[in-house]
């Protein structure tokens, strides 16, 4: 290969002068995971850069039948590159590597060739991957900082899901949006001082976010459940779903996201998956062993503290939610979001939220699958969901999209309707 | 009130819920204006009180938003409505103008809609209608004496354009073409929509299409096996819905109006630069562009020899005459509704008539209907279309280093290097948003072409509609309708999303720089200014059109017969064409199991032509014989030795798909020696995939896939009770890439198998994950999972077979090396093109890849597969995470041909509609074979695909290779003798 297309190294002294730009997905975990990268010693920032730029500039760089996701954290990377914000001899890019058997694993080496093409193929690419897939001196995701961003990440959940159960409800519009603010720099200013981020300190913080949401001032009127599942990137993407929590908002929903311990869970459980069904270390049983129940510990704070008013609507822990996929799809399928999409419309539906909402980018290979592929299944085992599978990508057009949700409410509304009468 | 994308419908309805007043009318998209009317209309009947009013329809939503009016989805107001007015229906099957629903009313209430890509629908009929130049109403009428249905892809309207086309100028008859599309439509609902619940019961068919197409009907009836009913009031159901809707509230209707009337258009959309900043810039360019023409001369009395040049392109047919100097003497350009054969006797007639004195010396004919024409009117030779466009565009730009041609159905783009053409690009049948789009766009707003690109011309605001496919763009414009654009603006627009489209997916240019520096545009739609102009910006070059642009692949074919010419043509003379006379049969061909429909021309004089067929069978009249250059035989060959052996522990299926393509060696042998007696589905074919077409849950994944529906049912059908077809994650380990992965779909399809079949309930269906990479544990864990099934099986057991099985695996793969190195020694022997046709084990399902296989052949080339060379490349870096085994042996494919010594050694590339993993490869394996100087070549295929457009690509690849291969020997000859 030519060397044109030889990695760049994020080396060391890279790490002194550099800014480190990372892709928007979640935001309020990755305003969590900003801070806790800088505290780590690099200057860091999440991109913020949004509209139609961002979409075309991917289009241009990248090949357009690749996925939607592909195409925006591509586009977003490059359309910042572009704006003259930052210096692009002294700018790193980070972004995600996940080595499973879909697209995505992909993204890095597009990243790369885009870069070449646009003319930034200068500025290195780090890979945020746990598999030790590429390596660079000046970068390393060593013990204490994964254990940072777990907590934070627990937090995040947290937050997205009091302010998902409260927002619609709220008597003056804005408090629970101002309650997941103020506790973003309360949490920030305590990783500051080195605090908060033990699995002690998560469950009492914990604690007092569910307290003070649960003391926003409610007025509990009838809303359409709502929940969202789907590719990872664009079920919380706002840039990639069009807003979609705020549209459903607007037409009066509750909406439900499952959070994304559960997702690290399943990539982690996958390697013990991979081991039981085909064999493989005992060694490495072991060590993925620990990290669950590392992992399963900061869920269990998380979930303990949500329960505690009784007001909120808590998820169920990931072990139950594999128990609830067993009977439908292997737990070896893992590439994408894998059976655990499957069951996490299942635990939806079980908790109450059986109008489902899948998104997903046009022509979504895992989807196929384990998303519009299992919902007859489930229409057989919950006949009374109600389930939309919405595509998403440069082309499609919100109308489209959103009449096809307002579809999905209409007739989520008669099923309400009829229980209130049948009450 | 029901506003759809291409009518508007409206209802007013009594306290008691009759129907007072209904009125139906196409918008033309100036819908509020026709709102209004409608709504004064209702007014003056009924006075401008108070009146409880609720919006539907797809466009209806942007209405209620602008005037604050509630609003009703319109599949549930369709739901409203049916359940008021037909009580006892069970299914309710509506078609709008671009929108199709189901309604499954009784034993669960599920309610769907089209997603966003899916043809089929009202839109697609008018463009279909609109092909074939009549009127849809007429096209039922034709489709009522019809007695043969072609196969025409359901999927979206661009496919099955595609595939008319070549029916239409092979000479199919127009009442089997209405036919087969309304069958196209009925076929894009089931799949589409039905995702595995069966449409039985009462079934009401509603909306504008079903109301007013009998015979579109009558295709659902049959398809489905029920006797529809198409109720009173069929069109007005989603009007009635929401009128009766809780939804609806009560509105001054007086107010209304007026709100309606004063209702300014607000430009809340996304515009680009405008085309034209002042009319003086306008005069420029015109007069810039006026210099590229080419001298015409009128020479009706001069005796002289002549040139004919015939382009027979998929909606338009060209011609031109003439002289020795590469004047034009005599030319037309002529609108063809499918068959182009009297348009050129036409022509010939006419130019006789008129240069009596000259004499055509050599004649050449290119585009689609080269074939046709060529044996019709015996022209002297065929000329491929790319290589007839370079020799025209050499004219105007001797140093032309791009040509872009936009077409009625294709963009054609090539690079020129070296004076040869080095690169081809053709459109996807996806993206071809080319000329006939901007005609469907203007024809649906009652507009010739020309007039509406020219509105465009001095829009001030253009909208920007991106790039994409016609589908696609349908929804963008009604996007940009909703947020108050003009129709100039829109049609600045559409002629700037050509362009866009042109650049960006079909060339696929990061860079405008990547196209060359001296471009020559043609083809009728760089006609249009607008477009000429969108393009000249986007890409910042000032470019060359030729006056002639919509002439140049007849002027090209017109100069290259005058450099071919022997002095004597044989084209039919004024005294032949006399009794000339076009006869059409059409009959299915015996000589295979694929049958394809032919349609057999015969002309007089005994010249006839045939088409429809994929392989040279039913033209030489050859018999079935094993063909020992071509490796996809010899690949089937070895499968079907497969055969079921009778065993003790009874039977097993494995349906023949996907993977299965090259696991099957491994799996029956595993089985067999096991005590299975093992039965494998049968060939697919069209009758397969429809028998399980019901049950596909996604419309968008790959038709192999697709496919795999049909062969579970037909084991099923046979008889078979138990089922193998086992998940697989990963796929042997060959070395070559960084994992070994399946693709998604390959590895977990059994689950959506598992999940979506209904008749699977009663049978045993084995679809464990199974861990075929890791050979040491594979016997445990097989063992396991049988035992979980069988009693009586012993490890022991287990642990023989399965050594056998890998070894059987083994041996299988050796062989089809083996047989490829044959080929390629025996080609270089007899000095053939090679093409390594290279994709997937399941592309060699014939269902599947249309035979191309044999179309390679017939156009004299050998063919192997990749995975026959794909051992011979050392493991090299590649550009993407080379993660998947199927993948990795595309790129060690292309790098074995690149660095292959053998210069008449090609790879083509097959890849199916919809595979997501291909977005990777075919940029990678694009670039493994440009930095070695070979040409990319792609070939798409779904569940049609149109055998013309393939056998340009390949044409035009050998034409290429061969002008490559020539110049280097032309170059080596220059300095021997440069040497000496």
């Amino acid at each position: 290969m030519p060397d044109s297309i030889a990695r760049v190294e994020f080396t060391k002294s890279m790490r002194k002068e550099y800014t480190v730009l990372a892709p928007q997905m979640l935001p309020i975990h990755f305003a969590l995971f900003e801070k806790i990268f800088r505290q780590a010693g690099c200057s860091f920032a999440v991109l913020q850069n949004e509209g139609r730029a961002v979409a075309d500039t991917g289009l241009k760089y990248v090949h357009n039948d690749m996925c939607y996701p592909a195409l925006l954290v591509i586009g977003q990377f490059i359309d910042a590159l572009n704006s003259g914000k930052y210096d692009t001899n002294k700018t790193a890019l980070i972004i995600t590597q996940t080595g499973g058997g879909c697209r995505a694993s992909n993204y890095i080496h597009l990243l790369r060739k885009a870069l070449v093409k646009a003319g930034y193929g200068h500025v290195p690419v780090i890979s945020l991957n746990p598999s030790g897939l590429e390596k660079n001196s000046g970068f390393s995701l060593s013990l204490p900082l994964i254990r940072r961003l777990i907590a934070a990440l627990a937090y995040g959940d947290l937050l997205m899901l009091l302010h998902n159960q409260i927002k619609p409800y709220e008597i003056n519009r804005g408090e629970s949006q101002k309650t997941v603010d103020g506790w973003i720099d309360r949490l920030i200013s305590l990783f500051d001082k080195g605090k908060g981020l033990s699995g002690k300190e998560v469950r009492k913080n914990g604690g007092k976010i569910v307290k003070d949401f649960a003391e926003i001032p409610v007025n509990r009127t009838e809303k359409t459940k709502v929940g969202i599942v789907g590719e990872i990137y664009v079920k919380y993407s706002p840039l990639a779903n069009n807003r979609l929590e705020d549209f459903l908002f607007e037409q009066g929903c509750e909406v439900m996201v499952p959070g994304l311990m559960s997702f690290m869970l399943f990539k982690a459980d996958n390697r013990l998956e991979d081991i039981r069904l085909y064999g493989g270390s005992a060694a490495k049983r072991i060590a993925v062993k620990i990290l669950m129940k590392y992992l399963a510990k900061f869920e269990s704070h998380v979930l303990t503290a949500a329960g505690k008013h009784g007001i909120f609507t808590v998820p169920a822990p990931y072990s139950r939610i594999k128990e609830l996929a067993g009977g439908v799809i292997g737990s070896g399928c893992k590439m994408g979001e894998g059976w655990l999409l499957t069951a996490e419309m299942m635990e939806l539906i079980e908790s109450g939220y059986g109008n489902i909402l899948c998104a997903q980018p046009f022509g979504c290979l895992p989807n196929h699958i384990v998303g519009k592929g299992m919902i007859r299944q489930l229409r057989n085992i919950y006949p009374e969901s109600n389930i939309v599978p919405i595509d998403y990508d440069p082309g499609a057009t919100k109308v489209n999209q959103e009449n096809r949700i307002k579809l999905m409410l209409a007739v989520a509304r008669e099923g309400q309707s009829r229980a209130t009468r049948v009450i | 009130m029901d506003v759809g994308s291409t009518t508007l419908k409206c209802v007013a309805v009594d306290d008691n819920g009759n129907i007072v007043y209904k009125k139906y009318e196409r918008h033309y998209a100036r819908i509020t204006e026709k709102t209004a009317a409608m709504l004064s209309d209702i007014a003056e009947r009924f006075g401008g009180g108070d009146m409880t009013i609720c919006v539907s329809g797809s466009a209806g939503m942007g209405l209620s938003e602008t005037l604050g009016l509630p609003f009703a989805q319109e599949v549930y107001a369709t739901r409203t409505a049916v359940s008021a007015l037909l009580p006892n229906a069970d299914v309710a099957i509506e078609l709008g103008g671009e929108d199709a629903k189901i309604l499954f009313l009784t034993g669960g209430l599920e309610v769907r809609m089209n997603g966003s890509c899916a043809g089929g629908t009202g839109a697609f009929i008018d463009q279909m209608a609109a092909l074939l130049e009549i009127t849809p109403i007429e096209m039922n009428a034709l489709a009522a004496s019809s007695d043969k249905i072609y196969t025409v892809a359901s999927r979206c309207g661009v496919f099955a354009k595609s595939d008319i086309q070549p029916l239409l100028s092979q000479g199919a008859r127009k009442s089997d073409v209405a036919a087969s599309i309304f069958y196209a439509v009925v076929n894009q609902t089931v799949a589409g929509l039905a995702q595995g619940r069966e449409i039985t019961g009462k079934v009401a068919y509603l909306g504008g299409p079903l109301t007013f197409l009998s015979e579109l009907r009558k295709s659902f009836d049959s398809v489905l096996g029920v006797e529809g009913i198409c109720p009173e009031n069929s069109l007005y159901y989603v009007a009635y819905g929401a009128a009766i809707s809780p939804e609806s509230c009560e509105t001054g209707l007086g107010s209304l109006i007026e709100r309606i009337r004063s209702c300014t258009a607000n430009t809340g959309y996304i515009s680009c630069m405008p085309l034209f900043e002042s009319r003086e810039d306008y005069a420029e360019f015109q007069e810039r562009h006026k210099k590229n023409t080419v001298e015409r001369v009128s020479l009706e009395d001069v005796e002289r020899e002549v040139f004919l040049g015939v382009d027979g392109g998929s909606t338009t047919v060209k011609a031109v005459v003439t002289d020795s100097q590469g004047r034009i003497i005599f030319s037309d350009y002529m609108r063809s509704s499918g068959d182009p054969v009297p348009l050129v006797k036409s022509f010939l007639e006419r130019f006789y008539a008129r240069y009596t004195k000259s004499k055509i010396v050599s004649s050449a004919v290119t585009g689609y209907g080269e074939e046709l024409l060529k044996n019709a009117f015996s022209i002297d030779f065929g000329v491929v279309e790319t290589a007839a466009h370079f020799a025209a565009a050499k004219k105007f730009l001797p140093e032309v280093d791009f040509i872009i041609d936009v077409g009625g159905q294709d963009i054609k783009c090539f690079k020129i290097r070296n004076s040869a053409i080095d690169n081809i690009f053709l459109n996807e049948a996806c993206s071809s948003g080319c000329g006939s789009f901007l005609q469907t766009f203007a024809g649906a707003w009652g507009y010739g072409i020309e007039d509406f690109a020219n509105l465009g011309l001095f829009a001030e605001a253009p909208v920007d509609l991106g790039s994409r496919c016609t589908v696609f763009m349908n929804s963008s414009v009604k996007q940009a309708q909703k947020d108050g654009a003009s129709i100039e603006n829109i049609s600045a627009g559409l002629s700037v999303s050509v362009v866009k489209n042109a650049l960006y997916k079909v060339i696929r240019a990061a860079d405008t720089d990547d196209l060359g520096k001296r471009i020559v545009v043609q083809g009728g739609t760089f006609l249009n200014d607008a477009v000429l102009r969108a393009f000249e910006c986007e890409t910042g070059r000032d470019v060359v059109r030729p006056d002639i642009a919509g002439l140049m692949g007849a002027y090209g074919a017109a100069l290259y017969a005058q450099s071919n010419s022997f002095g004597r043509s044989a084209v039919l003379t004024a005294e032949a064409l006399k009794s000339f006379r076009h006869e059409v049969k059409s009959t299915s061909c015996g000589g295979c199991p694929n049958s394809c429909r032919l349609t057999v021309n015969s002309f007089g004089g005994g010249r006839s032509f045939i088409g429809g067929n994929r392989c040279e069978k039913p033209l030489s009249g050859a018999t079935c014989g094993p063909d020992a250059l071509n490796l996809f035989e010899y690949k089937k060959e070895l499968l079907n030795a497969y055969r079921p052996v009778k065993g003790p522990r009874g039977t097993i299926g494995i349906p023949m798909g996907l993977n299965m393509y090259e696991l099957l060696p491994f799996w029956h042998t595993l089985l067999t020696r096991l005590g299975f007696e093992v039965i494998v589905s049968p060939e697919s074919n069209r009758k397969l995939y429809l028998s399980g077409q019901h049950t596909i849950p996604s419309d968008t994944v790959c038709y192999p896939a697709k496919l795999l529906h049909g062969h579970i049912e037909a084991l099923l059908q046979s008889g078979v009770r138990t089922i193998f077809y086992p998940c697989l994650t990963y796929n042997f380990d060959e070395g070559l890439g960084d994992n070994h992965y399946n693709c998604p779909v390959v590895a977990y399809y059994p689950e959506v198998i598992r999940a979506n079949v209904p008749a699977l309930r009663d049978s045993l269906f084995i679809c464990d994950y199974l861990g075929i990479h890791r050979r040491r544990d594979f016997t445990a864990k097989f063992h396991g999972v049988l035992s979980g099934y069988f009693g009586g099986i012993s490890f022991h057991e287990v642990k023989d077979a399965a050594d056998a099985a890998y070894d059987e695996y083994e041996s299988y793969m050796k062989k089809i090396r083996l047989r490829g190195k044959e080929i390629l020694r025996a080609a270089e022997k007899q000095d053939l093109p090679v093409i390594i046709l290279a994709g997937r084990p399941y592309h060699l399902d014939s269902e599947v890849n249309h035979s191309i296989d044999r179309l390679v052949r017939s156009c004299g080339a050998a063919v192997i597969t990749e995975e026959a060379v794909s051992g011979e490349a050392a493991r090299f870096p590649t550009r993407v995470l080379n993660q998947w085994t199927y993948h990795a042996r595309l790129y060690a494919a292309a790098k074995y041909a690149a660095e292959s010594k053998n210069k008449k050694l090609n790879l083509v590339q097959l890849v199916s509609f919809g595979c997501g993993v291909d977005a990777i490869t075919t940029d990678e394996v694009r670039s493994i074979l440009e930095d070695s100087g070979r040409i990319y070549t792609q070939i798409k295929i779904d569940e049609i695909t149109n055998p013309g457009a393939v056998k340009i690509r390949l044409r035009s690849l050998f034409a290429a290779a061969g002008i490559k291969a020539a110049e280097a020997g032309d170059i080596q000859k220059e300095r021997a003798e440069r040497s000496a």
